[in-house]
């Protein structure tokens, strides 16, 4: 019985490290390939014979604009949209979660209806308007709507957390005299630190990879985000420079992953407790 | 006792103030709702409300944002049934979610059962196989897809040193351009999985004991224990996977320049639409392609929440 265990173990180690290894041979890959000189680059193996660092020395200015243009707008971007987000997201939960008014109810349902509408029925009257509003080629079409909690997923994450906070804390408060503006950043806001900073994680990593809002309104190569910016490169002379455009692809999974590694128990827990898609 | 008795006058006149101020409470409440609620609301109706019936309007007229829309009556929804490509949009989307979330949730599942044995190395390995869900629906690793399925990519290389002397080149072979896609979505099974640990995890342990002191295998323990008590974190997952595979475009955009390429095989539904609207600036067109999609996504949804009183297993619910 134990040496079935252990051997049952043993096979289960040996499918997982193996699963593992070929989950993570692409992403290893490319980070290897990025450091090959031109003609090794098909090489599927994880090693290199002669590192080098031109493709980033070249790709950096491949576009023109040095890759430090898009990756400064990017960060503006996410910094804005987390700014955004925290602000607009956090008010509409307190309110859900805390507050009696009303139509509570009504305004409830529709806040969930929008986390499930297909943002396509939207972006055609949405463009119009922001080409309107003469926003087009800058960030305020990206970063307003976060401003106004139109990500209603995060709405509902910090309603579902805000429940978590025992109301005595809120009757207490209130008997000492405490409004529902005090409530909310004296009381409330401080114990749901953690999805606040879930929130802010998962909208800086998703506004950071999105790509299809950012192609719709930024096409001067001076408002061009990173994966705007990858885009371009793959359409002029990312196919001649396989190098280069490996390196910069490179460069732009950076951050995420560097978030990745620094929350890592935030962004699994944020996952398992409330569903959040990755 | 007369003081006690209060004149009716009197009852009335403090009846009224106390409901004059119970109304003016009411009103200070609602009003200090509705200021936390403002950016929201201000978002429903701007973003989300208005442009919805917007795209309904424009959805029955010819659009082209450069002159003013005019009405055509039902004339896109008609034409839609008539374009060869948005049927085809429409075949290769549902492949594509039809295999996708299938297989993704299936990975998911089976890898966190795998990893839901106890083991030490458990956090480590949960973050290798969560990875590429965080990192997948990027450019960059589209970019990198398209190498490594690509004419002289790693997968070739790889198949002519085991052999193969013509393998077809993946993203450009239209039988198979499409499966590179699927096989990029189920690469990310990493978010269903961590939610499907975190459900293992709460399944208490003296229901597998007693299930073997009754001489139940492994196998029959995962389908009468396990699966039965997972089935609302399946279906949860379910409705999400189905969701965003019904968004996909990223990768089928980069990985075939924006075409939908080869012969169309990976012209998904949302790059079609983006084609219609935003490259032909045929904006009607896209917004009844919008409404369409929209239809889609609700019928399946909703069959979804329809089916589940049959499949789904809520231990609150029962008995």
């Amino acid at each position: 019985m134990m040496a079935r265990l252990r051997l049952n173990r043993a096979a289960a180690h040996a499918l997982l490290i193996g699963g593992a290894l070929l989950m993570a041979y692409p992403l290893i890959w490319m980070a290897v390939s990025s450091f090959r000189p031109p003609f090794e680059l098909g090489d599927p193996s994880l090693s290199v014979h002669r590192p080098t660092l031109a493709n980033f020395a070249q790709g950096w200015t491949a576009l023109g604009p040095p890759f430090l243009r898009f990756f400064l707008n990017s960060t503006l971007l996410c910094a804005l949209a987390v700014a955004g987000n925290l602000f607009s997201c956090t008010l509409a939960a307190f309110a859900f979660a805390r507050l009696r008014f009303a139509l509570r109810r009504l305004w409830f349902a529709l806040m969930l209806g929008t986390i499930l509408l297909p943002f396509h029925v939207t972006i055609v009257p949405q463009y119009v308007l922001f080409h309107q509003l003469g926003w087009i080629n800058t960030l305020l079409p990206l970063v307003v709507p976060k401003f106004l909690a139109v990500d209603a997923f995060f709405v509902f994450l910090l309603v579902q957390f805000i429940r978590t906070v025992p109301r005595e804390l809120d009757e207490a408060a209130e008997i000492d005299g405490c409004g529902s503006f005090r409530l909310f950043y004296l009381i409330i806001l401080p114990l749901v630190v953690p999805a606040l900073a879930t929130t802010a994680v998962f909208t800086f990593i998703w506004t950071w990879n999105d790509f299809f809002a950012q192609l719709l309104y930024l096409n001067g190569i001076d408002s061009f985000t990173v994966p705007v910016a990858l885009r371009a490169f793959l359409d002029t002379t990312g196919v001649q420079q396989p190098g280069q455009l490996f390196a910069m692809s490179v460069l732009a999974l950076v951050p995420t992953f560097g978030f990745f590694l620094a929350f890592q128990r935030l962004l699994l827990e944020g996952i398992s407790t409330t569903g959040l898609r990755g | 006792m007369e003081a006690a008795e209060t004149p009716a006058s009197v009852r009335t006149i403090r009846k009224g103030r106390l409901t004059r101020t119970r109304l003016a409470r009411d009103l200070r409440r609602n009003l200090t709702a509705y200021v936390f609620l403002l950016p929201w609301l201000a978002g429903f109706f701007g973003l989300t409300l208005g442009p919805m019936l917007a795209s309904l309007f424009l959805s029955f007229t010819k659009f082209d944002l450069l002159s003013d829309p005019r009405w055509v009556g039902t004339r896109n929804y008609l034409a839609l049934l008539q374009d060869e490509r948005w049927w085809n949009s429409v075949r290769v989307t549902f492949t594509y979610v039809g295999l996708e979330v299938p297989l993704k949730l299936a990975f998911a599942l089976a890898v966190a059962t795998l990893l839901n044995q106890g083991l030490r190395a458990m956090p480590l390995y949960r973050a290798v196989y969560y990875i590429p869900s965080l990192l997948g629906g990027s450019v960059a690793v589209a970019i990198l897809w398209r190498q490594v399925f690509g004419q002289d990519g790693v997968v070739n290389t790889i198949l002519h040193l085991l052999g193969v002397a013509h393998p077809p080149i993946w993203i450009v072979d239209p039988n198979y351009a499409l499966y590179t896609l699927v096989l990029l979505g189920v690469w990310q099974f990493g978010s269903p999985m961590v939610i499907f640990l975190a459900g293992l995890r709460q399944i208490p342990r003296e229901l597998y004991e007693a299930a073997v002191v009754d001489g139940a295998g492994r196998f029959q323990r995962f389908l009468r224990i396990t699966l039965p008590l997972l089935t609302p974190l399946v279906f949860f997952n379910m409705v999400l996977q189905l969701i965003s595979s019904f968004h996909a475009f990223t990768p089928a955009f980069i990985i075939s320049n924006g075409t939908g390429g080869p012969v169309d095989r990976t012209l998904f539904y949302t790059l079609y639409l983006y084609q219609r609207g935003f490259a032909s600036l045929r904006m009607g067109y896209a917004s009844a392609m919008a409404w369409v999609l929209l239809v889609f996504v609700a019928l399946f949804t909703g069959l979804a929440f329809a089916t589940q009183r049959y499949w789904v297993f809520y231990q609150d619910r029962q008995g």
